[in-house]
């Protein structure tokens, strides 16, 4: 393995992890969306905020990593990629900058039209904004990304067979992994009734990207022979990982073992990913330009090598922190001393 | 694929609006970058004091701010996350040919970026999960990566002051990108304080301004006098070294940047005991109508009334920088920044003597447009650096126009970025006046303390 796959495969862990947890608060939000009426969707919507609040931002970063990585390691390809498919991308960034704005002014409102609007807001652009990232994967995967700036059509590259299969499985997706996280933490939190309301809802959605997967297959095969071609040989082994992983999910939200099926079902959607850069590897983008051709400066590959290894000596244990420090259960009222006023909201409600 | 001639047409048609768009992206991710970097050490102050004192009042402001960082904070985040889409979208140039000596400490700042978000979830959320003590500590890192991302980004952009860390071969191409060596170029050190100390004051002042209005409107309970006295106290501490500061990032210009400093200056001839040009109209390759102080430039910049300035004639009319934009911007800067000083000094001489300054009306008043002062001071200084360095998107290596994506359409983005941002603005501003009227909105710690239960639709449909 060169640096430059090694730089690469950092950026691919970001990304992988972006997708499992930013992934998942995009589909918290389709949830919300389809919560039911004000009344009826009030305990899931309630929730949805309270599994996510603490945590989107620092999933959001995921994003940012991997978009400054490929920049700075990759510069051609991320001038490549960007530049054709522009329009996908900044539409993603407003969907991005709707869907944070809105989830957060949320929660410093308190009447029903504003917590509407703005909950409507949250929760349609946490439904589009996985589309067009789940376009851009389609665009790349399917050969239509040429090297060099804007060289691709702006139009085609992302209305494409492959794009639209990669954005409908990228809302499936959050949805699912959203619907799977979302029954621990009902559980946790003491509500088996809304537990049972997400177990119906992840099983149901395993069940559509399942098969959404098996049409995918037909598409890919027409619309994207290389990728097909890199799926069915060296990455089936991944493939079939995924396949397996994603049974096993199902079984394990029957039995609703929900802290396994986590682990199970991100399993599934990680190798989703993994699948896609087997396929196409050794190609940055397939098939014009490999990851060795795409690798700037020796010294840029190094410096940043290192950066990654020291950074993530202080960034894992702050987001292992971070997630121990919300996963475990909410403190009981008595123990909110230290917050008098948020002891009065309680005792309020 | 297009022909050559359609992409350069499409790039010329791309310039302005990407310019603009890009203007107006940073300008509005600047004030809540702004507050992001100085707010947490605000509050966890606040909350210090109020820990230790057990002052209600104290701890009230705290809770306060905490939220309105929640929402500040978001909105710097998704801000910030459009600008690293438009580095690619709209300069590709830049990206495809600096992106290896220049993009490294955006990776760094990734990190810090990352360790911010952390915090302040954990900071907002974490109010009766910590001991107090653990809690106000938590606020510590975020302070810590507001710094260290300041300096990241903005040595990013001093790169692009003063490109350093590489070579190009004949044909143009870089070769040896250093990527640690371009972070520490001469502009670095003079900008990265610059802007860490702007941070305070807009964040000062802009917080100190929301309770003088208050005050001014008769609210003068504890509540409103240490919401001012605390952030105010901030800025005024900050605004005079800011000023020194201002001193040695103009010496650092006019050593790397004489076209700049020219523009900034309004200087068309190159000339010993040149004046110090205030105001004024630039046509005609001269300055009008504007006030000159004797001698001033000379002495600003060589600290010698017989110094020897360079004027823009020596600079080849593509290369100079718009004079209007640039000389009145930085006019502005430093007239407001002046007048900041005033008000801090002011500030402190009551402190010392024990004055009840915020007795009078005409403090108050000061106090209450000292936010939008800063805020537009801030402002002024990024169009005097960025405009200052046009037409070079990379100083003296690559211009502008040669950096734009071709990409047809592309254009069309500023119209959509400005209608997304005017609704943004507009809501912004509606959720922080009712964080600021209301001390008691549930937001966002508070409803934390609830975990959902089975009365949770009527809270909802309330």
């Amino acid at each position: 393995m060169t640096l430059a796959e090694v730089l690469l495969g950092v950026m691919f862990v970001g990304l992988i992890a972006y997708a499992l947890f930013g992934g998942a608060d995009f589909g918290a939000g389709i949830w919300d969306l389809f919560a039911g009426g004000t009344r009826r969707g009030a305990r899931q919507r309630e929730l949805i905020e309270h599994s996510i609040a603490p945590v989107w931002e620092a999933n959001h970063v995921w994003l940012i990593f991997v978009l400054v990585v490929l920049w700075t390691a990759f510069s051609g390809g991320f001038a490549a990629v960007v530049t054709t498919l522009y329009i996908p991308l900044i539409m993603a960034a407003f969907g991005m900058l709707a869907r944070g704005a809105a989830f957060a002014y949320r929660k410093s409102v308190t009447t029903l039209g504003m917590r509407r609007f703005f909950g409507a807001a949250f929760a349609l652009s946490s439904f589009v904004t996985p589309f067009f990232l789940g376009a851009v994967v389609g665009g790349v995967a399917s050969s239509r990304v040429p090297p060099g700036i804007a060289q691709g059509n702006v139009i085609t590259s992302w209305l494409n067979p492959t794009s639209i299969l990669g954005g409908v499985l990228a809302i499936v997706v959050c949805a699912y992994l959203a619907a799977v996280f979302l029954c621990a933490d009902a559980r946790r939190e003491g509500h088996e009734d809304l537990a049972d309301q997400f177990r119906a809802r992840a099983l149901g959605t395993a069940l559509v990207t399942g098969a959404i997967g098996l049409a995918g297959i037909f598409v890919l095969r027409a619309d994207a022979p290389l990728l097909y071609d890199g799926l069915i040989g060296r990455a089936l082994p991944v493939v079939l990982l995924s396949v397996l992983a994603g049974v096993a999910s199902i079984v394990l939200l029957v039995v609703r073992r929900y802290p396994l099926a986590r682990l199970t079902g991100g399993a599934a959607v990680a190798t989703i990913l993994i699948g896609w850069a087997t396929a196409q590897y050794p190609y940055l983008l397939l098939p014009f330009l490999t990851i060795e051709e795409a690798a700037r400066g020796r010294a840029t590959l190094v410096a940043t090598t290192v950066a990654l290894v020291i950074g993530s000596l202080i960034l894992v244990p702050a987001l292992v922190y971070m997630y121990a420090l919300f996963q475990r259960p909410p403190p009981q009222p008595e123990a909110s001393a230290t917050a008098p006023d948020a002891t009065v909201e309680a005792s309020r409600h | 694929m297009p022909g050559m001639e359609i992409l350069l047409a499409d790039a010329a048609e791309n310039l302005h609006p990407a310019r603009w768009q890009m203007a107006f992206s940073l300008g509005w991710h600047i004030i809540f970058a702004c507050i992001g970097v100085a707010l947490p050490a605000i509050v966890v102050v606040t909350e210090w004091r109020a820990y230790r004192r057990g002052n209600p009042h104290l701890r009230e402001l705290a809770h306060t701010w905490a939220k309105a960082m929640g929402v500040l904070f978001a909105a710097g985040a998704v801000s910030g996350t459009l600008l690293s889409f438009e580095m690619g979208i709209l300069w590709p140039g830049l990206m495809n040919t600096y992106g290896e000596v220049f993009g490294f400490p955006f990776v760094l700042e990734g990190f810090s970026f990352f360790i911010e978000a952390i915090f302040v979830g954990i900071y907002l959320f974490g109010w009766n999960r910590m001991s107090p003590r653990a809690h106000m500590l938590s606020a510590i890192p975020m302070i810590i990566a507001g710094a260290s991302g300041t300096f990241f980004v903005v040595a990013a952009n001093s790169w692009m002051n003063n490109p350093t860390g590489f070579r190009l071969d004949e044909s143009g191409r870089v070769v040896d990108p250093q990527p640690v060596a371009a972070m520490f170029g001469p502009s670095m050190p003079a900008q990265v304080v610059h802007m860490l100390l702007a941070a305070y004051m807009v964040t000062g002042f802009t917080m100190a301004s929301i309770y003088a209005i208050g005050m001014l409107k008769g609210r003068r309970d504890h509540y409103h006098r240490f919401g001012l006295l605390i952030p105010l106290t901030f800025a005024a501490i900050v605004t005079p070294v800011q000023i020194g500061v201002g001193d040695w990032i103009a010496n650092v210009v006019a050593e790397n940047q004489p076209a700049k400093l020219a523009a900034m200056e309004g200087q068309f001839a190159t000339r010993a005991e040149a004046p110090l040009s205030l105001g004024g109209v630039y046509y005609d390759g001269e300055l009008h109508y504007a006030l000159e102080i004797p001698y001033g430039l000379s002495l600003l910049v060589h600290h010698d009334p017989d110094g020897v300035v360079p004027g823009l004639e020596e600079f080849a009319p593509e290369n100079r920088p718009p004079v209007n934009i640039v000389h009145l911007a930085y006019n502005v800067m430093v007239g407001l920044g002046t007048a900041l000083l005033v008000l801090a000094a002011a500030f402190g001489y009551a402190w010392w003597k024990r004055r009840r300054l915020l007795q009078h009306k005409w403090f108050l008043r000061s106090v209450a447009v000292s936010g939008v002062a800063a805020i537009v001071a801030m402002e002024c200084g990024w169009i005097t650096t960025e405009v200052g360095r046009q037409p070079w998107i990379v100083y003296d290596y690559m211009r502008t126009a040669e950096a734009v994506s071709p990409a047809p359409g592309l254009y069309l983005g500023l119209y959509a970025t400005l209608a997304i941002y005017a609704v943004l603005t507009v809501f912004t501003v509606v959720v922080l006046r009712r964080l600021a009227k209301g001390h008691d909105i549930p937001a966002p710690q508070e409803l934390d303390a609830t975990p959902p239960d089975d009365r949770a639709g009527k809270v909802a449909v309330r």
